[in-house]
C-alpha cells in the first residue's frame, strides 16, 4: 500500500514537472517568435507538416531518431554511472570511420549482407575503444571524463578530417565532400518509399530493449547504479568502482559507434566530414530532458527528430533559419534543468 | 603574396586577440571554481548581437544626430559584453545558486545559444556592417618590425594586450583577486572570513561572461568582420576552454597558449600552400591533444613519490582550483 | 567577557545543543571539554556564526549580539581557529593571510605578519605554499591572521592535534601572552594535561548538556568522572573464547593518511577476540581499520588478514572481511537504491533479476532485524538506527573478521545493545571483530580487548578485565606512555 502510493505521487510529479517545463520551454520561445513579429501557429503547423505529414517525411524523422536513440541509450549507461560522457560525439565518428573501414576492405567473396553485418560491429568496436579510451585517460591519467572526452571529439574529428582528405581521399582529388561512395550491395537494404532502413530501425528497437533490460533487469546494472550513486561504498560491496566505469563508457561507446556505423552505411553510404551530424550532443540533451530516465527516451528522441527534420522546411516556406529547432530544444533541456533545481531548492528548504 | 615574418606575427597577434579575452575570461570563471562550458555559444550569440548592435546603430539617424561609427561600435561591443555577461548570469543562476551540474547547465547553454545566434542573426547574415578600422599607434607604429607587429592593429587587439597585464594584476595583486582565488580553493575557508562564496562566484562568472562576449564581438567586427551562418568563429570557444587548462589556469600561461594557437593557425595557411597533405584542419584540434597530455601530466606530478620528477614536472603544470565545478552548499 | 545562555542547536532530529550556558571572561583562558560528539564544536560554531543557533541568547559584555554569519562575528571581534584548518592550502602564506582582510597593501600586511611572527617567535616565510607547511604552522598563521583582525574573543579547537611539541610550546606560550593583554580565550579539548594546565575555568560538556564546572586547582578525577559519565566500579565483558590462530596481524605499519596516520603499528589479533579500539577521533583507528580492509595502502610494513595481503576481494568471491565505516550512508551504502537492491548486491550471484529478486531474501533481513521499513524503502529514508541494521543483515554467513567504525552511532540504547547481540551471534569461533568506539561503556562492555589509540599510537593494549576506566581514560588523554603490548 505504502509503496503503491509512493510511486503514484512520483508520476503526479513527473508530470507535472513535464507540464511545467514544456509550458516555460515552449512558452518562452512562442514569446520571442511574437516579439519578432512571427506567428507561432505558422512555425507549429511547417514543423509538423516537414516531419508528421507523408511516410516518407515521418521516415526521414525516424533516419534521425535511430542514431539518437542509439546515442541516447549508450549515454544513459554512463550517466548511470555517474559519468559524463561529453565524448559521444567522437565515439559517433569513430564508429563511422570503423564501419568504412570494414566497407573499403577487398573482400568480395564475402556476401553483402555479411560484410554489412561485420561493418555494424567494427563500428561498434570503434566507438567502444575510443569510449573506454576517455575511460582508462580517467581511470589511469586523472583526466576528467568531460575535459578527456572533450579533447578526443575534436581529436577524432581531425583524424577523419586526415582520413578523408589523405589515405582515404578519392580517387584522384581529396575533398571535404567525403569519400567515394560504395556500392550498391553495400548499402543498407531501403525498401521504395522509405528513407530509413527497416534493419536500422529494428537495431535501435533492440539496442533500447537491451539497454533496458541491462540497466533494470542485471546485476551489472544494479552495480552500475550503484557505483554512479555511491563510488566509496562499491568496494565493500566488491564492486571495483574504475573497472565498472570503464565498462560503462566501452558499451556506451559501443552503442554511440552504432550510430555512426549507421550514418555511413544506411545515410551517406561514405564517409563524411561531418558524418555525426551532431547527434552525439544532441543526445547529451534528450537524456538530460529525460532527467536520465528510461523509459522517456525514445520518445523525446522522437520530439527532437521531428524538429530536426521539421526544420528544415523553414527556410524555404518561411524563410526562417533552420536553427530554430535547436532553439527550441535548448530551451526545453534548460527549462528542466530549472525547474529541478527550483524544486531541489524547495524540497531543500522545507 | 610575399610573407614576412612580420607580418606573419601580426597575423597571429590579430588571430590571438579573441581568443585571449575568451581564456582569460574562463580563467576568471573557473579561478573562482566554477566551470563556464558554454564558452562557444556564448561567443556566437555575443558575435551576433555585436554585429547587429553595431550596424542596426550605424543606419540610425536621430534628427541631427547622426551615430558616428565610433559610437555604434562602441555600442556593439559593449552589446557583446552584455550578452556575455547575461548567459553567464543565467548559468550562475541555475548551476551557482540553484546548484545544479553546472556542467549540464552549460553545455545546454552552449547549444541554446549557438542556435539562438543562427536564428535571430539570419535576416543580417552576409550583410556589410562596420568594421573596426586599424589604428596605428602615432609613434610606436613606426618602431621598425616591432611596430608593425605590435602596434599597427584594430582597438580590440589593444585591448587584448592591455587585457593580460590588467587580469594578472587583477588576480595576484588585488584585494578581490585575491578573493576571487580563495573561493575557488576553499568556499568554506572564506564563508569563514567573512566572505559569501555564492555571491562571489556568481559575480565573477558574470564578469568572465562578459569577457567571453567581447571575444564575440572581435571577431564579428574585426577579426572575421561580418555576420553568416557559419560565421567562422565556431569551436574557438571550446579551445579557449581547453587553453585554460593547458595554462594550467595561470593567466600568463593561458595567453601564452592562445598566442601558441595563433601561431598554429597562421602556419596552417601557410602550410596549405607548401605541404598540401597536411589538411589546415589538423591545426585547429592540436590544442586538445596537449590539454590531455597537461591533464596527464598534472595528475603524475601529484602522485609520482619520486621528488625531482615532481619538481620538473611542476614546471609545466599547475593544479587546478580546488573546488572546481563542485557545488558549494551552505550548513 | 562573553556570555551565552540556553543556546540549543538541531541538526534534522538530533538535538546537538541542549541549552548550553557559558561564562567566560576578559583575560582568561576558558576550557571546554568533552568527549567526541558532547558538542563542543558545534557550540564554538554557533559563537562565531558559521553554524546558526535555533535558540538562545548571546551576550557581549552583557550587550546582546547577534551572529549571523563569520564576518559579523568579526566585526564584533569573535575568530575561531577550526579544527579542520579553513585556510587554502594553494595559496601562498602572505596570500592566506591577506585573504578576507579589508585592507590589502601586500607590503604593509608583510611588515604586521613579520612583526607578529617575532612576538610570537614563530618563523614563516611569507612566499612560501601553505600546502608545503606542517599543520602547526599553517594554525600559527591562522592564529597570527584573527589576531591581526583584532580578535578579543579567541576560539581553539583541538589546538594540539596533529603537531608537534615545540609548536604546542610555542603556541601555549602565545596564548598566555593573549590572555595577559585582556584577550577572552576558549579552547576546546580533549587532553585534560593542557586543558588543566592552561586554563582558568573549565566547563564540561557532555550530549549537548553542561554537566560540570570547574575554576583552577581543577579536580581531575572529577573532571574525568563528568566527561565520561558515572564510572562504573565493575565491568562483565564477554567471555573470552580461546585464542585461535591469527586473525589480523599488523607488522611495523606505518601510514601518513589522517591528522595523525599510523606509527610503526605492531599488532596481532586472533580468533575469537573481541577489540575494541578507544581514542580521539583521528588518532589512527579510522585509518587503522580502513589499512585493514584494504581501502588504504600503508606506506611500510606487513599486513596480513586471513593469511593474505589485504586486498578487497572484488568479484563474487565469498567476502570473509567486512567493514561497516562510521558514515554509513556516504561510505557504506548507495543512496538512491532501495533495501531490496542492497540484499541483491551483497548476496548471491544471479545474473538477471526480476522485480521480484531478493524480495524474500530482503523480507526475511527485515523481519529477522526488525528494520523499520520494507523492501522498496530508498536507503535514505531509513533512520541511522535501521541503516546499520541492514549493513548489519548485509553480513554474509562466511564472514571471518568485522571491522566496524562506531557500530552504535546515533542508536538509541535498545538497538545498540540488539546490535550486539547480533554481533556476538555471528561471530564465528574463527572470527573475530575489531571495532572503534568513542563510548568506553561500549568497549568495556562488548570487548574482550582494548586498544587505545593516541596520536597514531596503541598508548594502551589489554585484556577488558584488566583494565580501568580511569587507566583508559588517561591513555585517551594521553597521561600514560607506551606501555609494552601484552601478548
Amino acid at each position: 500500500m505504502n509503496v503503491k502510493r509512493f510511486t503514484n505521487f512520483s508520476i503526479t510529479q513527473a508530470t507535472t514537472n513535464g507540464f511545467l517545463i514544456g509550458a516555460l520551454a515552449l512558452g518562452t520561445v512562442s514569446l520571442l517568435l511574437v516579439l519578432l513579429g512571427i506567428s507561432p501557429a505558422a512555425i507549429g503547423y511547417a514543423l509538423i507538416n516537414g516531419s508528421l505529414s507523408s511516410w516518407l517525411k515521418f521516415s526521414h524523422v525516424l533516419t534521425i531518431w535511430t542514431p539518437l536513440l542509439l546515442c541516447g541509450c549508450g549515454l544513459l549507461f554512463t550517466f548511470r554511472a555517474g559519468l559524463w560522457n561529453i565524448g559521444i560525439e567522437g565515439q559517433v565518428v569513430l564508429g563511422a570511420i570503423g564501419a568504412t573501414f570494414l566497407l573499403r576492405q577487398e573482400y568480395s567473396t564475402l556476401p553483402p549482407w555479411a560484410l554489412i553485418s561485420l561493418a555494424m560491429f567494427c563500428s561498434f568496436v570503434g566507438g567502444a575503444l575510443w569510449g573506454a579510451f576517455a575511460g582508462v585517460l580517467k581511470n589511469r591519467g586523472g583526466v576528467n571524463e568531460i575535459f578527456g572526452g572533450l579533447g578526443l571529439n575534436f581529436v577524432a574529428q581531425g583524424f577523419i578530417l586526415w582520413l578523408i582528405l589523405g589515405p582515404w581521399k578519392r580517387a584522384g582529388i581529396a575533398s571535404m565532400s567525403g569519400t567515394d561512395l560504395f556500392t550498391r550491395e553495400l548499402w543498407m537494404f531501403t525498401p521504395h518509399g522509405w528513407r530509413v532502413a527497416p534493419a536500422a530501425l529494428i537495431i535501435g528497437f533492440v539496442v533500447f530493449l537491451l539497454t533496458g533490460l541491462l540497466l533494470s533487469a542485471t546485476r551489472f546494472g544494479l552495480q552500475i547504479k550503484a557505483v554512479g550513486k555511491n563510488p566509496l561504498a562499491a568496494p565493500l560491496f566488491g564492486i571495483r568502482p574504475d573497472m565498472t566505469g570503464l565498462c560503462a563508457m566501452a558499451i556506451g561507446g559501443g552503442f554511440a559507434g552504432l550510430a555512426g556505423g549507421l550514418q555511413v552505411i544506411c545515410v551517406y553510404h561514405r564517409l563524411i566530414p561531418s558524418i555525426s551530424s551532431g547527434y552525439g550532443y544532441l543526445a547529451l540533451l534528450v537524456v538530460m530532458l529525460a532527467n536520465y530516465k528510461i523509459l522517456p527516451v525514445p520518445f523525446i528522441c522522437l520530439f527532437f527528430a521531428c524538429l530536426a527534420a521539421g526544420s528544415i522546411q523553414l527556410p524555404i516556406v518561411l524563410q526562417i533559419d533552420s536553427s530554430l529547432s535547436g532553439v527550441i530544444q535548448g530551451a526545453c533541456v534548460l527549462s528542466a534543468l530549472l525547474v529541478h533545481g527550483l524544486r531541489k531548492r524547495k524540497k531543500g528548504a522545507a | 603574396m610575399e610573407i614576412t615574418l612580420s607580418s606573419l606575427l601580426a597575423g597571429i597577434v590579430i588571430m590571438a586577440a579573441p581568443l585571449v579575452l575568451a581564456a582569460l575570461g574562463e580563467t576568471l570563471t573557473e579561478k573562482a571554481g566554477v566551470v563556464n562550458l558554454s564558452l562557444d555559444g556564448t561567443i556566437l550569440l555575443a558575435a551576433m548581437t555585436g554585429f547587429l548592435v553595431a550596424s542596426k546603430f550605424q543606419s540610425l539617424t536621430l534628427g541631427f544626430l547622426v551615430a558616428s561609427k565610433f559610437q555604434s561600435l562602441t555600442l556593439g561591443f559593449l552589446a557583446a559584453a552584455l550578452t556575455g555577461s547575461g548567459v553567464a548570469a543565467l548559468l550562475a543562476t541555475i548551476g551557482v545558486w540553484l546548484g545544479q551540474s553546472q556542467v549540464a547547465v552549460g553545455f545546454a547553454l552552449t547549444f541554446l545559444c549557438r542556435d539562438l545566434a543562427y536564428f535571430l542573426g539570419n535576416p543580417y547574415a552576409r550583410q556589410k556592417g562596420p568594421q573596426l578600422a586599424t589604428l596605428p599607434i602615432p609613434g610606436l607604429s613606426e618602431i621598425p618590425f616591432l611596430g608593425k607587429v605590435l602596434f599597427t592593429h584594430s582597438a580590440i587587439v589593444y585591448v587584448s594586450f592591455l587585457a593580460i597585464p590588467c587580469c594578472y594584476y587583477f588576480f595576484y595583486h588585488s584585494r578581490l583577486g585575491l578573493i576571487v582565488r580563495s573561493v575557488g580553493e576553499n568556499p568554506e575557508g572564506c564563508w569563514a572570513r567573512g566572505i559569501n562564496p555564492i555571491s562571489v562566484q556568481m559575480l565573477a562568472t558574470i564578469a568572465g561572461g562578459a569577457l567571453i562576449g567581447l571575444a564575440g564581438a572581435a571577431f564579428s567586427l574585426a577579426v572575421k568582420p561580418g555576420w553568416g551562418h557559419p560565421q567562422g568563429c565556431e569551436g574557438i570557444g571550446w579551445i579557449a576552454l581547453a587553453l585554460v587548462i593547458f595554462g594550467s589556469w595561470n593567466p600568463i600561461r593561458v595567453v601564452m597558449g592562445a598566442y601558441f594557437f595563433g601561431l598554429l593557425q597562421v602556419l596552417g595557411i601557410y602550410f596549405q600552400d607548401s605541404f598540401t597533405s597536411i589538411p589546415p584542419q589538423i591545426f585547429q584540434v592540436a590544442p586538445f591533444p596537449l590539454m590531455i597530455f597537461t591533464l596527464v601530466l598534472i595528475h603524475l606530478s601529484r602522485n609520482t613519490k619520486n621528488r625531482t620528477i615532481a619538481r620538473w614536472m611542476r614546471l609545466f603544470s599547475g593544479k587546478p582550483p580546488k573546488w572546481i565545478g563542485r557545488t558549494y552548499k551552505q550548513s | 567577557m562573553i556570555e551565552l545562555i540556553n543556546i540549543h542547536k538541531t541538526f534534522g532530529k538530533v538535538q546537538a545543543l541542549q541549552g548550553v550556558n557559558l561564562k567566560a571572561k576578559a583575560g582568561t583562558i576558558h576550557g571546554v571539554i568533552g568527549e567526541n560528539g558532547a558538542g563542543k564544536s558545534t557550540l564554538m560554531k554557533v559563537l562565531t556564526g558559521f553554524i546558526t543557533k535555533t535558540g538562545g541568547t548571546i551576550l557581549h559584555n552583557s550587550v546582546e549580539i547577534v551572529c549571523n554569519s563569520p564576518a559579523d562575528a568579526t566585526r564584533m571581534g569573535i575568530g575561531m581557529l577550526y579544527q579542520e584548518p579553513l585556510d587554502f592550502p594553494q595559496l601562498s602564506v602572505i596570500d592566506n593571510f591577506m585573504a578576507g582582510a579589508d585592507d590589502f597593501s601586500p607590503a604593509q600586511q608583510r611588515t604586521t605578519l613579520a612583526k607578529l611572527c617575532d612576538t610570537f617567535g614563530f618563523s614563516l616565510l611569507p612566499e612560501s605554499r601553505l600546502e608545503e607547511l606542517t599543520v602547526g604552522e599553517r594554525q600559527q598563521l591562522e592564529l597570527m591572521r584573527l589576531i591581526r583582525n583584532g580578535t578579543k574573543i579567541l576560539i581553539l579547537d583541538e589546538p594540539t592535534a596533529g603537531i608537534s611539541e615545540k609548536q604546542q610550546e610555542l603556541l601555549f606560550t602565545a596564548l598566555q601572552t593573549l590572555k595577559d593583554d585582556g584577550a577572552t580565550i576558549l579552547l576546546v579539548s580533549h587532553k585534560l594535561e593542557e586543558v588543566t594546565s592552561l586554563c582558568d575555568t573549565v566547563t564540561v560538556l557532555r550530549q549537548g548538556k553542561v554537566v560540570g564546572e570547574q575554576h583552577r586547582p581543577f579536580q581531575r578525577d572529577d573532571l574525568l568522572k563528568a566527561m565520561f559519565d558515572t564510572l562504573p566500579e565493575h565491568n562483565s565483558p564477554p567471555e573470552k573464547k580461546n585464542n585461535g590462530s591469527p586473525v589480523l596481524e599488523f607488522n611495523a605499519v606505518c601510514s601518513t593518511v589522517g591528522r595523525s596516520g599510523l606509527k610503526e603499528i605492531s599488532i596481532d589479533i586472533h580468533a575469537g577476540e573481541v577489540v575494541g579500539m578507544a581514542g580521539v577521533d583521528g588518532s589512527g583507528q579510522s585509518v587503522f581499520l580502513k589499512t585493514s580492509i584494504g581501502l588504504l595502502q600503508p606506506e611500510s610494513g606487513n599486513i596480513s588478514r586471513l593469511g593474505q595481503p589485504p586486498n578487497i576481494s572484488f568479484g563474487k568471491k565469498s567476502r570473509k572481511t567486512v567493514f561497516l565505516p562510521a558514515d554509513r550512508l556516504s561510505e557504506g551504502l548507495f543512496p538512491g537504491l532501495n533495501v531490496r537492491e542492497h540484499h541483491i548486491l551483497a548476496t548471491g550471484n544471479s545474473v538477471f533479476l526480476t522485480s521480484q529478486k531478493g524480495l524474500k531474501k530482503s523480507q526475511q533481513a527485515i523481519d529477522a532485524y526488525s528494520i523499520r521499513g520494507n523492501p522498496d524503502t530508498m536507503i535514505e529514508d531509513l533512520s541511522g538506527g535501521n541503516q546499520q541494521r541492514l549493513l548489519l543483515s548485509l553480513i554474509p554467513d562466511e564472514v571471518q573478521l568485522i571491522l566496524m567504525e562506531n557500530p552504535t552511532r546515533g542508536l538509541d540504547v535498545q538497538s545498540a545493545a540488539w546490535t550486539w547481540k547480533h554481533l556476538h551471534k555471528r561471530l564465528a569461533d574463527n572470527g573475530a571483530i575489531v571495532f572503534a568506539s568513542p563510548d568506553l561503556e561500549e568497549i568495556m562492555e562488548q570487548a574482550t580487548r582494548v586498544l587505545v589509540f593516541y596520536n597514531g599510537e596503541i598508548l594502551l593494549d589489554k585484556p577488558t578485565d584488566k583494565t580501568t576506566y580511569q587507566e583508559i581514560s588517561r591513555a585517551i588523554t594521553g597521561q600514560i606512555s607506551k606501555s609494552p603490548s601484552h601478548s
